[in-house]
């Protein structure tokens, strides 16, 4: 009889999971409207935004459930990438403060 | 020897277990979610870099009806994947009946979602907001608002409509708990996705 227990403990624990992401969406809206501004505010919410998707993915798609070795073939390099990709910042900061008609 | 003589039994023997211990499909579709998320990821970059090299770049979400709409969706969508989970523990059960309900009634948010989205999109393109066109600032506003959010919601549409497919077929025995299950990875995804459109998209270009 302990499966039909476990089925209804993972549950519980699947909805503890989506009352914890509306609990942080909550957080986002409040941090919009703070007084923070730019930078600080997107570093913020993202932040909030990566907790909640790595909830999601360990939680709701059982990531954690499953062999170490999925997790290692899949995650780090989606970082990687995604990291390769912030390189394009410096050059979007050259358009508008750096160009050769800048004042 | 031509091919086609060759012997099909030999091949058995070369079977080999499926890779990190799940179903093949199940690593197939694990596999398309990164590279759709490197997708979404390479829009939202894009999208910040615009925003980053325009002096002008237009703030018009307003608390309401925008920001309470975007609140609505996002409450429905998480929502969605919570029933969800539910559908696979009714198909992990073998409760087939509750399994394709609750699928059915997953399938019923995204379409909600997506009127709530619609619903928005109008109410911008009434204001004036077109792909190379605002009445605030920069003229790219509407071509990344609507390349990225267009993008999640064609994922939402998709994603309605596998799910009917994938939940009519395991009623009808073509499908399996598994195939249920690989769906709903997908469907998650597309959760935790407009998990990173809300604050990029909205939050950061509330108006004050």
């Amino acid at each position: 009889m302990s499966a039909p227990r476990n089925v209804k403990d993972n549950l519980k624990t699947d909805i503890v999971v989506y009352f914890v992401i509306l609990a942080l969406f909550g957080v986002q809206i409040a941090l919009a409207y703070q007084n923070t501004q730019g930078a600080q505010l997107l570093v913020r919410m993202l932040a909030v935004a990566l907790i909640q998707a790595g909830l999601g993915v360990m939680y709701f798609m059982h990531l954690r459930d499953e062999q170490r070795n999925l997790r290692l073939a899949l995650i780090p390099a989606t970082i990687f990438v995604m990291l390769m990709m912030n390189m394009i910042w410096s050059d979007s900061f050259r358009l508008l403060r750096m160009r050769p008609f800048a004042k | 020897m031509s091919e086609a003589n060759v012997p099909m039994a030999t091949h058995g023997g070369f079977m080999e277990a499926p890779p990190f211990a799940i179903p093949s499909k199940k690593l197939v579709m694990w596999l398309f979610l990164i590279s759709d998320a490197v997708t979404f990821a390479a829009l939202l970059f894009a999208y910040g870099y615009i925003k980053n090299a325009s002096p002008n770049w237009p703030t018009p979400f307003r608390f309401s009806p925008s920001i309470v709409n975007v609140i609505l969706m996002t409450f429905i969508l998480v929502s969605s994947s919570l029933t969800m989970l539910i559908a696979i523990r009714a198909a992990r059960a073998a409760d087939k009946a509750s399994a394709i309900r609750w699928t059915l009634i997953t399938g019923s948010g995204g379409l909600l979602f997506a009127l709530l989205h619609i619903r928005e999109w109008l109410g911008l393109m009434k204001q004036g907001v077109k792909l190379f066109e605002n009445p605030w600032g920069s003229p790219m506003f509407g071509a990344t608002f609507f390349a990225i959010t267009g993008l999640h919601l064609t994922h939402v549409l998709g994603g309605v409509v596998a799910l009917t497919v994938v939940a009519l077929g395991y009623r009808r025995g073509r499908y399996d708990s598994d195939d249920l299950e690989t769906w709903s990875l997908y469907w998650h995804f597309v959760d935790l996705v407009w998990m990173f459109v809300v604050p990029m998209v909205y939050l950061l270009n509330v108006a004050r």
